[in-house]
């Protein structure tokens, strides 16, 4: 099948409609954007798209990212800030973490 | 109340190929130890591998993985009683100030431990490309269909496109059509194929073709997968693909949130697909109380992974004072050299040799690495 035989099939899509992070469902254009605009760190795009923030804390996204970061600025991987990686490592119910709670008045 | 914060001699995060093998290890030179395993199973990876290994006779070469990892976990209960192993266990955080580990077990459950010695066996992830229509139903990385079908015993769908023409995607492409799904096509970027011929020869002969230079466009349909646009990277030209699951084999990355946390110097290197901690040939990380083995210290495979795991066990009981045989360690660094000599381990060598270099081998030789 050429070319023209896919046309149909392949209207109305985007690769900019890719999903990058499917967690938090944030689009491969709004990545694009800010990395346009200077914001080319995976740690400043967390903060503005959240990317890498929902049940997965970024092993999905977290590479895509760097991948498109360095296809866009042309730096390699190796040298972007692969960005800070906090505790905890999967989402937690606060009651839990409340469980343990032993500072002020000893409860 | 004060929470009891637990203790361990060692803990090994991570109950697969790497971390059994470390606790057996570890066990047997006298050391008690905890494993912790996200899954519900211990056995990592093992145990949804239904084919036969290659590697060397050591590491079970000739027997199907799930065998390898029952024969493992024999070996750990031969010494049950210093191992503890927690299932449904999620190691979730690494505090350096106190070396504290927090765990949550299921979802309503949560402790503290702090271990002693700590060996993280994380194992990988897999990698994910983006594409429109990325996040229809219907798209899976391989593994995870893999898992689906020898795990579980659920197909996965009628009809496979494969994105990947690696071990990975090769083997769980044979193994679909064993459970009776059609593969519509293997794809590879690459213009060679990137796993062992004897995989991608019997995909062929079952009439299965392999796109080399192919990547996939796009995923068509509304709700699910219906098909996929796929185009050649040497022409430009596209297609159509009718399937109704898409299979992502592009690669895996080491899993390192917890070495990260543990503030184990990381590098970034292509040859082991992604950040790994710089380690010596003991596998102990610039954190002197983290040792790192198997996928998490770079995507290897399981027979080096479980060798890896026997050194980080071996050498963490040791620095705990228990007595070992130090020619223990000759004989584990010998059969890594023979499983890394070949042409198709070059680029593991590669990748090995800038995570090993810096003087930081400890005045361990290196030549295992060589």
């Amino acid at each position: 099948m050429a070319n023209g035989e896919t046309e149909n099939d392949l209207r109305g899509l985007n690769e900019d409609d890719s999903i990058v992070c499917r967690c938090e469902e944030v689009a491969m254009s709004e990545v694009r954007k800010w990395i346009a605009g200077g914001y080319d760190t995976p740690d400043e795009l967390k903060r503005l798209l959240r990317v890498g923030m929902g049940p997965c804390q970024g092993r999905g996204c977290r590479e895509i990212i760097l991948r498109e970061i360095s296809s866009m600025t042309g730096v390699p991987v190796s040298e972007i800030p692969p960005g800070r990686i906090r505790p905890p490592a999967k989402p937690v119910k606060i009651s839990l973490v409340a469980r343990d709670y032993t500072g002020g008045d000893g409860r | 109340m004060n929470p009891a914060v637990r203790e361990a001699e060692i803990l090994v995060v991570g109950g697969g190929a790497a971390g059994l093998c470390a606790a057996a290890e570890a066990a047997v030179a006298g050391a008690r130890v905890l494993v912790l395993e996200s899954d519900l199973h211990l056995g990592g990876q093992l145990v949804k591998q239904t084919h036969k290994f290659f590697g060397s006779k050591d590491e079970f070469a000739g027997t199907r993985g799930f065998k390898i990892a029952g024969k493992i976990l024999d070996e750990m209960a031969s010494c049950k009683d210093k191992i503890e192993t927690v299932t449904n266990a999620n190691v979730m955080g690494y505090y350096p100030e106190d070396g504290v580990v927090t765990v949550m077990v299921g979802e309503d459950e949560y402790f503290k431990v702090k271990p002693a010695r700590i060996v993280m066996a994380t194992g990988a992830q897999e990698r994910l490309i983006a594409f429109p229509n990325n996040d229809l139903p219907g798209v899976y990385g391989a593994g995870a269909v893999q898992t689906l079908m020898n795990v579980y015993g659920v197909s996965p769908g009628d009809r496979v496109l494969m994105v990947g023409a690696g071990n990975i995607g090769l083997i769980v492409s044979y193994q679909l059509m064993q459970a009776g799904v059609q593969v519509a096509a293997i794809l590879e970027a690459m213009p060679n194929i990137g796993g062992y011929w004897v995989h991608a020869a019997k995909i062929r002969r079952l009439g299965v073709p392999i796109l080399l230079r192919h990547t996939i466009k796009a995923a068509l349909g509304d709700v699910v997968v219906e098909g996929a646009i796929v185009r050649s990277l040497a022409n430009g030209e596209t297609f159509k693909i009718d399937c109704d699951i898409i299979c992502l084999a592009v690669g895996l990355s080491p899993t390192a949130e917890i070495l990260w946390q543990a503030g184990c110097e990381m590098k970034y290197v292509p040859e082991l697909c992604g950040y790994v901690p710089i380690r010596n040939a003991r596998q102990r990380t610039t954190n002197d109380d983290v040792w790192v083995a198997g996928d998490a210290a770079g995507i290897e495979e399981a027979s080096s992974a479980m060798v890896e795991g026997r050194i980080a066990g071996l050498d963490a009981a040791a620095s705990l004072g228990y007595e070992i045989d130090e020619s223990r360690f000759g004989v584990y660094e010998e059969r890594l050299k023979a499983l890394r000599s070949g042409e198709t381990a070059s680029r593991i060598r590669a990748g090995l040799a800038r995570v090993s270099a810096n003087g930081f081998l400890g005045g361990m030789t290196s030549d295992g690495f060589q």
